[in-house]
């Protein structure tokens, strides 16, 4: 026998009361625990993402949908750009290097991404299998999609167009899968990218085979004397002066929108911190209910208990032990409540994660833990000590001779 | 002299005090206190076994001024020293009857090795993993007797152990107290104003009149 045996024991004799309260306070922890492991790893992920693109060039239209669009592959594209605007941007001084973009296609929902080496270089993607494109048609799969739809270096698919799946189908080119990128936990997971050129070439009426059969640009532009366009680009500045001019230069001429991925995701995050709070605040109140309710459940268990608790104390038990005894079976309540609440709340994210297999929800991990989540059950733990600090003071003060003597 | 309660004086309220005799027993000596209902035996009960502290007087057991104890001091002195049972058996029903024992020894902090030897005597070995409230009034009452003597104490006091019982078990109940204080060497008040009990001990003080 000891302290917290005793306490457990006495929990367990009310398994109605005692359920229900740690039910409640799990479900408080719960939504918390989901709350800070979506946070954390869209924050992650998103900083992640966006690291090493200063800035984002596109068509004009909302700035945050720009960056979605182009650095994350969320949200629609706000339309394509001429490629002598984006030409004639790269030659600007304060640009370091500049990466194009086409977008457009999907092949069973993935994103089909024309672009350059220099986008691979950009994550530092590696490969599980085959080599980088080097002809128009040649694709290389991100990890997750070739999982997912089965594919391995060699074959052939044909790509949708539009950028989620359904729509009409290209009829004429099939795509030829170069190579595999090993699993690199970021957006290229989730694409499927080709050069420019193939992007270009599916949405022609007419095919010039010569054209292709010719390598394909690995860096910068592709040399065209055509009217072509491109969906977006991502900047690295030269200098930090860049910071300062380049966007205002670009949005100052009509037709390109710059947009700052670190500005727009901070300012997305602020929207979304709306929401979060509200519904912290949501678990917040459920956990002071719960909270109430244990010190409701011990302080209305002390009225019948009164008389144990005398017992205990002419069997040697002194002041402090009554204390303890009661605090103890807050907290024992409070620890249980939280280790089931963190458990539901991985729970919940799996569930979450398992129901949505694309887009930004499927990138989560309920395999995660977090310092944070310690936090929780220290949380928990004071309320169970202030839940039962009044009923373990009146613990304390037991008159052993006038608690016997009643009837 | 293992109990001395000399010139005790108490009341609660003073116009009323209680007449309480001075009380000394040797040890294995048994002691009966007869009295009217409302006549002060329980107080008198409470003064001893340490629960009430007395107007004046002083109340020494082996060589210890009881009331002269502090805080757990005190606590862990008279759980180790004083084994009482209640006029009604409370036994904590959230606890096995092993586990009413084993409680008693934790609170002193010394395991007395005194739980299977004392089911075993008083019959309720069989019982040990029982619910309480499964427990007939007789086996609730030795199961209280267990735990008042598995500290091995050097007083047992009993208040009134026999008033809810039937003549067989009441009988049963004051054998079983008197060869357990005399096995294990503890001296033994019982107070009461059960008629029944009177014949079992000769040694008798009786307070607030004649019954
Ligand atoms: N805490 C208290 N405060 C005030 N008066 C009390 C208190 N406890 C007991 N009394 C009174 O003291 C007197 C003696 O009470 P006590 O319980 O000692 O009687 P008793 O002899 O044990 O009676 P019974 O045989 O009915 O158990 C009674 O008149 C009772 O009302
Ligand atoms: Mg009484």
């Amino acid at each position: 026998m000891n302290m917290i045996k005793l306490s457990w024991k006495y929990l367990i004799a009310k398994p109605l009361s005692t359920g229900l309260n740690i039910l409640l306070l799990a479900l408080g922890l719960a939504i918390i625990t989901v709350l800070i492991l979506i946070q954390d790893q869209f924050e992650n992920k998103m900083t992640k993402d966006a690291e090493g693109i200063d800035l984002v060039v596109g068509a004009k239209g909302s700035p945050l949908q720009l960056i979605l669009s182009s650095v994350y592959h969320i949200d629609f594209p706000t339309g394509n750009i001429d490629l002598k605007d984006a030409m004639a941007l790269s030659k600007n001084r304060l640009v370091k290097n500049i990466i194009p973009l086409g977008l457009g296609d999907n092949y069973q929902g993935y994103r089909i991404v024309g672009t350059n080496h220099d986008y691979l270089a950009l994550y530092s993607a590696t490969f599980s299998q085959g080599i980088a494109w080097e002809k128009p048609f040649e694709v290389v799969l991100g990890h997750e999609v070739a999982e997912k739809i089965g594919l391995k270096t060699g074959d052939t698919f044909i790509g949708s167009h539009g950028i989620g799946s359904s729509s009409h189908e290209h009829d004429a080119h099939p795509y030829v899968i170069t190579g595999i990128l090993a699993p690199m936990g970021n957006v290229l997971d989730k694409l499927i990218l080709t050069s420019i050129e193939s992007v270009w070439y599916t949405h022609d009426e007419e095919h010039d085979h010569a054209t292709h059969e010719a390598p394909v640009a690995k860096k910068g532009f592709p040399v065209t004397d055509q009217d072509r366009e491109v969906t977006a680009l991502l900047i690295q500045y030269r200098n930090p002066i860049a910071a300062v001019q380049l966007p205002r230069f670009i949005n100052s001429k009509s037709a390109l929108q710059a947009a700052s991925p670190s500005f727009e995701i901070s300012r997305l995050f602020e929207l979304l911190g709306i929401g979060v709070k509200l519904i912290q605040g949501l678990a917040i109140v459920i956990i002071i209910i719960a909270g109430l309710g244990i010190f409701i459940a011990l302080f209305n268990s002390l009225k019948e208990r009164k008389y144990d608790l005398a017992v205990m104390r002419t069997l040697g038990a002194s002041s402090w032990q009554l204390f303890l005894h009661i605090v103890l079976e807050g907290v024992i309540l409070t620890i249980l409540g939280a280790v089931v609440g963190i458990a539901i709340g991985h729970l919940f994210l799996v569930i979450l994660v398992m129901q949505n297999d694309q887009g930004a929800i499927s990138t989560l991990s309920a395999a995660v833990f977090l310092k944070e989540e310690l936090w929780i059950l220290g949380y928990a733990v004071i309320v169970g000590i202030l839940a039962s600090l009044i009923p373990a003071w009146n613990a304390y003060q037991t008159d052993i001779a006038k608690q016997l003597t009643k009837a | 002299m293992i109990l001395r309660a000399n010139n005790i004086e108490f009341y609660y309220d003073s116009k009323q005090k209680f007449k309480i005799p001075d009380i000394n027993l040797d040890t294995g000596e048994q002691m009966l206190i007869l009295g009217k209902s409302g006549s002060g035996k329980t107080t008198i009960l409470n003064i001893i076994a340490g629960l009430l502290k007395p107007r004046s007087g002083k109340v020494e057991i082996g060589q210890t001024d009881i009331y002269a104890l502090k805080g757990s001091q005190f606590d862990k002195f008279r759980g180790k020293n004083i084994g009482i049972i209640f006029q009604k058996p409370h036994i904590l029903v959230p606890l096995t009857v092993e586990e009413n024992l084993q409680l008693a020894n934790f609170f002193v902090e010394e395991n007395t090795h005194l739980i299977e030897p004392l089911l075993k005597e008083l019959g309720i070995w069989d019982k040990r993993k029982a619910k309480i409230n499964t427990l007939s009034e007789g086996e609730a009452q030795r199961v209280s007797i267990a735990r008042a003597l598995v500290n091995k104490p050097k007083l047992i006091l009993a208040d009134e152990p026999t008033a809810s019982l039937d003549d067989e078990n009441a009988a049963s109940v004051v054998r079983l107290l008197q060869e357990q204080a005399r096995k294990y060497g503890a001296a033994l008040i019982i107070v009461t104003h059960d008629q029944r009990v009177k014949d079992h001990i000769s040694n008798q003080i009786i307070i607030g009149g004649q019954l």
